[in-house]
């Protein structure tokens, strides 16, 4: 096995609160990317998915503080000195936001914004980066990518500037994309496609990726592995392709069970019962417990570990007795 | 861009009509007339005031006079003062240098000190916020007419270093005469201008587009430069506008309390007097100063932020 682009291994955040005390938001994720390897990453809001994200980046808000270990190529992001750290993120890491009217400075010129890293941290001269941008945009399905470089960002449409962000990206050829929810923020009928074209040119120039989503199948259509998050932890981690048969924490379950089907009729969607919690939220035992129809009285106050089942992981304490049920019913 | 200074021009010259009509209407409202000034503590025969009143015109009515000041301002000519028979031309000129010098020292400090307090407080959380916050908390609750009676006690009776009223001699002179007017007049400002600039740096550090720029690894000078001192001009562009008109309109109090011949003190002393046609002059060219800074600060954040290039065709 190749060495690992990216491995967390126990990564904790936990954010001080105005009252002098700290709330957790990552619970000890352990993930490792392979080069070229695309994971996704699924969860609802406040499971910890963009913290995991940011934490990655380094990007956390001022409050808060990591712990366990970041390595990227080995090295670990969370104790790099600042010019290691500026380096890291110039060629090393890329990130993709979800809503690029906000993440992209309203003030300069699309061209300015493209150019920026290049000019600012590599030395390429102006001339060259501009052309390299044009190519770039060319790439990511941009007409005309001249008068888009003189262009401003409120001149153009929401799914152009994604585009445009992507392209900022891949402009600066790192080794791994960090894809935070790319297309939350746009219409439905251009997501597949912004989606499409992240996935072709990655996979193209053998770039990692993580790429968070709430939205399971979009998780399942472009990485080979997934890894679902339930208040600040990984609940359950397999490979796409066998997800949809395999699928054994009650968590993975409920979300595959909760999306429309094409084939059959219903009069209401199945959901799963409750709000989602934080980790900070969660009791002793299993954070999803409260919600489980599966939940016995030890659910409750024994955590369960992240244990190898059926060919994934899986953090639940009754996930023998779940799949024999399971078994049983389909049989 | 050109639209845009068009119609502020146009917008300059209409606010300029309307309000010489409600400057000549107030002053003509008001009571006291300028035949007195001239006739001073003596009792003229009814004859004898009857012969000034119509040689300054005043027997006329209102909408007659202010209809032969207006054609005369159009030709250029801006009218003779009804107390000193001096062209009004001569009067303004005199004042005008000092007032605009006045101006001048006063908003380089406040755009000094003000900037750098704001910078250093957004910039440095914690302690130095807290001192800049506690100065300006001071300064912003002190007007000028205050700080011009604490500064002359000080600087002037005391200490000596600057003449308490009256400008000297020469440029030298007269800037070391303008010293403490424009301190009076730059205190609250600073305090006023530092807070507006700690809030706008401070609100642009939380925004989405400072967090990508530094994701991309760019140096924190660059980010700080491009991305958040750029994106916080706007509000601190309008504070200086604001600030500026303002600080012309309390160069009526401060050179009064200073006795600083400039455009404050004249028009002080020709309201007074009731002296029509160097009011007239010396109002306009104070809402002129109003509309005008405005105006600047309007454009120069259509130059800054393109957003509102577009914005500027609606307002």
């Amino acid at each position: 096995m190749t060495a690992p682009l990216l491995e967390l291994a126990g990564l904790t955040v936990d954010i001080a609160t105005e009252d002098g005390g700290s709330r957790t938001l990552l619970d000890g994720v352990d993930l490792t990317l392979a080069p070229g390897e695309a994971l996704g990453l699924v969860g609802e809001s406040g499971s910890g998915k963009s913290m995991t994200v940011r934490a990655i980046t380094r990007l956390l808000p001022r409050t808060a503080t990591a712990a366990g270990a970041v390595r990227f190529e080995g090295e670990d992001v969370l104790t790099m000195g600042a010019g290691r750290l500026r380096g890291y993120r110039d060629s090393g890491v890329g990130l993709v936001f979800q809503d690029p009217r906000a993440h992209i400075n309203p003030t300069r010129k699309i061209g300015a914004f493209l150019i920026e890293a290049l000019v600012g941290n590599r030395k390429v001269p102006k001339r060259e980066a501009l052309a390299r941008a044009a190519k770039v945009l060319a790439e990511v399905g941009i007409d005309d990518p001249q008068r888009r470089l003189r262009q401003y960002p409120h001149e153009v449409s929401g799914g152009m500037l994604q585009r445009v962000m992507i392209a900022s990206v891949l402009l600066a050829e790192p080794r791994l994309i960090l894809a935070d929810e790319p297309t939350t923020a746009l219409d439905v009928t251009i997501q597949r496609e912004v989606v499409g074209i992240l996935d072709r040119l990655r996979r193209e120039r053998g770039m990692g990726m993580v790429f968070i989503t709430h939205d399971l199948d979009l998780a399942l259509a472009v990485c080979g592995r997934v890894a679902v998050m339930y208040a600040g932890r990984i609940v359950e981690l397999r490979s796409a392709d066998t997800l949809h048969e395999r699928a054994a924490h009650p968590y993975t379950l409920g979300l595959l069970g909760s999306r429309p089907s094409i084939d059959a009729r219903v009069e209401r969607l199945t959901a799963i019962p409750g709000r989602p919690v934080s980790a900070f939220e969660s009791g002793p035992g299993c954070a999803f417990a409260p919600r489980c129809s599966f939940a016995t009285a030890a659910c409750e106050t024994t955590p369960p570990t992240l244990t190898e089942f059926d060919g994934g992981l899986v953090r639940c304490l009754r996930v023998e007795e779940i799949h024999a049920a399971r078994t049983e019913v389909k049989a | 861009m050109g639209r845009l200074l068009l119609q502020r021009l146009g917008g300059l010259l209409t606010t300029l009509f309307l309000s010489s009509i409600v400057i000549f209407g107030s002053l003509y409202l008001a009571p006291g007339s300028p035949e007195n000034v001239i006739f001073g503590s003596r009792t003229p025969t009814a004859a004898a005031r009857a012969a000034v009143r119509h040689r300054l015109h005043l027997d006329q009515p209102l909408p007659v006079r202010y209809w032969d000041w207006l054609t005369g301002v159009l030709h250029g000519d801006l009218g003779t003062s009804m107390v000193t028979g001096q062209p009004v031309a001569d009067r303004v000129g005199a004042g005008l240098g000092t007032t605009l010098l006045l101006v001048l020292m006063s908003m380089i400090m406040v755009l000094v000190f003000g900037l750098t307090m704001g910078l250093l407080a957004a910039l440095l959380p914690g302690r130095v916020d807290g001192v800049v916050n506690a100065l300006t908390s001071v300064t912003v609750t002190v007007p000028s007419f205050v700080a011009s009676a604490l500064l002359i006690s000080v600087f002037a009776v005391q200490l000596g270093w600057f003449p308490a009223s009256g400008v000297g001699q020469g440029l030298g002179g007269r800037i070391q005469g303008l010293v403490l007017p424009a301190v009076a007049l730059a205190v609250l400002s600073c305090g006023f201008l530092a807070r507006v600039t700690r809030n706008a740096v401070r609100d642009q550090l939380e925004r989405e587009h400072v967090q990508t720029a530094l994701v991309r690894g760019l140096p924190r000078r660059t980010v700080l430069r491009s991305h958040v001192l750029r994106n916080a001009l706007p509000p601190i562009i309008t504070a200086v506008g604001l600030l500026t008109a303002g600080t012309f309109a309390s160069t009526l109090v401060v050179e009064s309390a200073f006795a600083v011949p400039g455009m404050g003190q004249l028009t002080i002393q020709s309201v007074a007097q009731k002296d029509f046609p160097v009011v007239q002059a010396v109002a306009l060219m104070l809402v002129a100063a109003f509309v005008v800074c405005n105006a600047a600060s309007d454009l120069i954040q259509a130059v800054v932020d393109p957003r509102l290039r577009e914005a500027g065709s609606t307002s």
